[in-house]
């Protein structure tokens, strides 16, 4: 942080008390804002990816003519789409979090094999994952029946069709409502402080509740980081739906 | 084309509801197949579920490994059940159907100010609008619960905010935000001509727009706002971070009451999920049917 | 599995019989199609012309009854259907292109990702072939930006690209405006000229008088009446059959 921005808010701090943005000058608080960013956009990234790839398997199952597959995807979605997101986290974390093996690395510490952070990426990529599946499912779903008939005359087997012809064209169909859920993902991670992730809210809540002239500060500083957040979500995934808008295709 | 104001624009309503994936139905026998996976594949999907549960509990017996067991902690788990039931899940509904309530009244207001003929009310509605779809709803929360007084003077007269109403007012603002958008989503949805047609019959705007439109698209804004519904009252149980007795803070002072066994937590959260399940699941079904029936007829 | 030779029937279809459901689609179908032949299906919609050759590629099971492709059977559950469809190509009413692929990588697409193809090689295949359906300069349009009649040929050039021994073409023409039906058929003409096994399902009468060694005509799942251009159309004797030419003709 370059000096002269640490000196203004330290004078600022100090002409009007209430607005003390203590994370922007003191090196401790700087560094914990820091990692409660690094630990917020780690739980986005990797919860994002997962949920993807559940997403997408998910919907491939759900396309199975195994009766009981289907139903027990059925199950998973239905599961994780009508109960509380931070019930969800406290159930894998105490519930589940109690029989993962641990170790031992000095002979006293028991340490899980699962931490909380590992639990709250597992919670929220099978929560954000259980919406991925419908919207996936939704977006083959809108691949006529005849495009697929043209790969399997042309011999692509299930597979190779699915892979080459059919994902491609369902995922641009799913892009807008995939944005919508990888924006609710990111909002989501602010209530693995249930279960006490240090991630963005966690550290900021710990600033004011040290420092309680930090609040407002803080509170301006978390809108500001999760709107731009969202914000840049929102943009990215826009130009990329752009950028895959085949010509002439209607989606 | 005429360009009406707020109207002709693009709608960004996330109308999250996605349609029922359409189960091809595989009636034909398989020879090989044996009874566990037909009598599997006879489950409906909530015994799917309830099975999927149970499956976790009773693993959980093969670990108990204290005197205390889990056939100790279910015995906890029913006798807590009807407080559990009365004094926190009954306050989790009650919380919702207020703020859905003020939610609602706030967010027609909001969303009709986002179609609003002036330039700077429809910015500001729609600026409002953006700010609290998009922040967290643990961090509107939060905001709320530390930064509003705990209680406001109105002539004179001192009202107290109790922690409760807070968390209301808190979780109120991103509904009506999202029941903005939706508002304005189902009235531009409403094809322009509908304006056209009404202003040639010497219709004004809100006469055009209470009479003409509102009428129109009323039906198709039911399901995305009982789809919001459901959405918030699985975020009822996020006041219990901030102190306000629900029914998951209440099931965790129980489990403390119960001493603490690590055995008490897999019945209670697993039953308070049973819980928001056997309420919210209905009405996304019904969602989802009210949305097919609405879709058919456009 | 008894070799086939060249002058053993390419397809041979024996008492096919198909239903959907309760529906019985083909009530007996039976034809023999020689290597170089062109034949065309005729029929009142609703008649199983097209459920027949869907039936030959193997996108329809059948019932009852044998087909075989170059000896190779076809109602067999264990079927190779990618060797089957390596040898039979099929262009839909539809075109159904991938509209998410240039018209040149629909043509490449399947020798790469299904034959495993060398790239380099498929892809000047791919530029004669577009070359020869007379779409140069079209080769990095995405099939949203042609016409029909352009989409359909690339359909043609995608099926051709497999080096098929046999092409079915189920009413190719349905979908196109009548101005643009012409340069389709055009290319038809020009690869059956070349010696390509096709079966044609078609309501295009001229075209079918032009090219066919052999007209069937096929009603409410039988066929009713077959033989050459020049004596079908012209020396017909069913009822059912005068009736149909009476009205389109």
């Amino acid at each position: 942080m370059p000096e002269f921005i640490a000196d203004f808010f330290r004078q600022l701090a100090e002409d009007h008390p209430r607005w003390n943005f203590i994370f922007f000058y003191e090196p401790v608080e700087i560094q914990r804002v820091l990692s409660g960013i690094g630990v917020t956009l780690q739980l986005s990234i990797v919860c994002l990816i997962l949920s993807v790839v559940i997403g997408i398997i998910g919907a491939w199952l759900q396309g199975s003519p195994i009766k009981w597959l289907r139903n027990i995807v059925q199950g998973y979605i239905q599961f994780f789409r009508n109960t509380p997101p931070v019930v969800q986290l406290l159930f894998f974390y105490f519930a589940l979090g109690q029989f993962t093996p641990t170790y031992s690395p000095d002979g006293w510490l028991e340490i899980p094999w699962i931490s909380n952070v590992g639990w709250a990426i597992i919670s929220l990529s099978f929560f954000a994952g259980a919406f991925n599946v419908e919207i996936f499912r939704a977006g083959i779903e809108s691949v006529p029946d005849s495009t697929k008939e043209a790969a399997e005359a042309l011999g692509y087997s299930r597979m190779k069709s699915y892979i080459y012809i059919i994902l491609p064209l369902a995922f641009r169909v799913s892009l807008p409502a995939l944005n919508n859920n990888l924006v609710n993902l990111v909002k989501t991670t602010t209530q693995a402080i249930a279960i006490a992730v240090p991630e963005l809210l966690y550290q900021c809540v710990t600033i004011w509740n040290n420092y309680p002239s930090a609040q407002y500060p803080a509170m301006l500083f978390l809108f500001v980081f999760y709107i731009g957040l969202v914000g840049l979500i929102v943009m990215g995934m826009n130009r990329w739906e752009r950028q895959l808008k085949i010509p002439g295709y209607g989606v | 084309m005429k360009s009406i104001p707020g109207i002709n624009s693009k709608a960004s309503t996330d109308f999250a509801v996605l349609k029922p994936p359409a189960r091809n139905q595989v009636s034909h026998w398989h020879p090989n197949s044996t009874s566990f996976t037909r009598w599997l594949s006879e489950l409906s999907i909530l015994n799917c579920f309830l099975f999927i549960l149970l499956a976790f509990v009773f693993s959980s017996l093969a670990f108990a490994q204290s005197n205390y067991t889990t056939t100790d902690a279910v015995d906890a788990l029913f006798r807590w059940m009807p407080f559990l039931l009365k004094s926190g899940f009954f306050f989790n509904i009650l919380i919702s159907l207020l703020v859905m309530l003020i939610g609602t009244l706030t967010g027609i207001v909001l969303g009709l100010g986002q179609i609003s003929i002036h330039g700077w009310l429809r910015k500001l509605c729609w600026a409002i609008t953006q700010f609290f779809r998009n922040s967290p709803w643990l961090v509107l929360l939060f905001v709320v619960m530390l930064a509003f007084p705990f209680q406001i003077e109105i002539f004179g007269l001192t009202i107290p905010v109790p922690d409760w109403l807070k968390a209301v007012i808190g979780l109120s603002l991103p509904i009506m935000a999202n029941v903005s958008e939706i508002v304005r989503g189902a009235v531009i949805s409403v094809p322009s001509g509908q304006w056209e047609a009404a202003e040639s019959l010497a219709y004004t705007r809100l006469q055009t727009l209470w009479q003409i439109i509102l009428p129109q698209c009323f039906k198709r804004m039911i399901p995305p706002w009982m789809n919001w519904y459901a959405i918030l009252t699985m975020a009822t149980p996020l006041v219990s971070i901030l102190g306000v007795e629900d029914v998951l803070k209440l099931a965790r002072d129980a489990t403390e009451a119960e001493g603490n066994h690590p055995e008490l937590l897999m019945p209670f959260y697993t039953f308070v999920l049973v819980l928001f399940f056997i309420y919210c699941y209905p009405i996304a079904k019904l969602t989802q049917r009210l949305e097919r029936k609405f879709s058919v007829k456009g | 599995m008894m070799s086939w030779t060249e002058d053993q029937p390419m397809v041979s279809i024996k008492d096919v019989h198909k239903s959907f459901g309760d529906l019985e689609v083909l009530k007996g179908v039976s034809m023999d199609i020689m290597k170089g032949q062109v034949i065309c299906i005729i029929g009142p919609s609703g008649s199983g012309k097209s459920t027949l050759i869907r039936c030959v590629n193997a996108l329809n099971d059948i019932q009852q009854g044998s087909i075989l492709v170059e000896g190779q059977e076809v109602n067999d559950p264990d079927l190779d259907k990618l060797e089957l469809r390596k040898k039979v190509g099929m262009v839909f009413q539809q075109y159904n292109l991938f509209p998410h692929k240039t018209a040149l990588q629909n043509v490449m697409m399947a020798p790469i990702q299904v034959l495993k193809q060398d790239k380099a090689e498929i892809e000047k295949q791919a530029y004669e072939l577009l070359k020869k359906v007379r779409l140069e300069g079209k080769e990095n349009s995405y099939p949203g930006e042609l016409s029909g009649g352009q989409q359909q040929r690339v359909a043609i050039a995608r099926s051709l690209a497999m080096n098929p021994d046999i092409m079915l073409f189920d009413e190719v023409t349905a979908a196109l405006d009548p101005e643009t039906v012409k340069e389709v058929l055009v290319t038809i003409k020009q690869l059956a000229e070349e010696g390509m096994t096709c079966i044609l399902v078609t309501h295009e009468m001229g075209f079918a008088r032009e090219v066919a060694d052999m007209i069937y005509f096929t009603d409410r799942g039988v066929i009713v009446e077959s033989g050459p251009p020049a004596t079908f159309f012209d020396e017909a004797k069913d009822p059912r059959t005068k009736e149909f030419l009476s009205q389109i003709l």
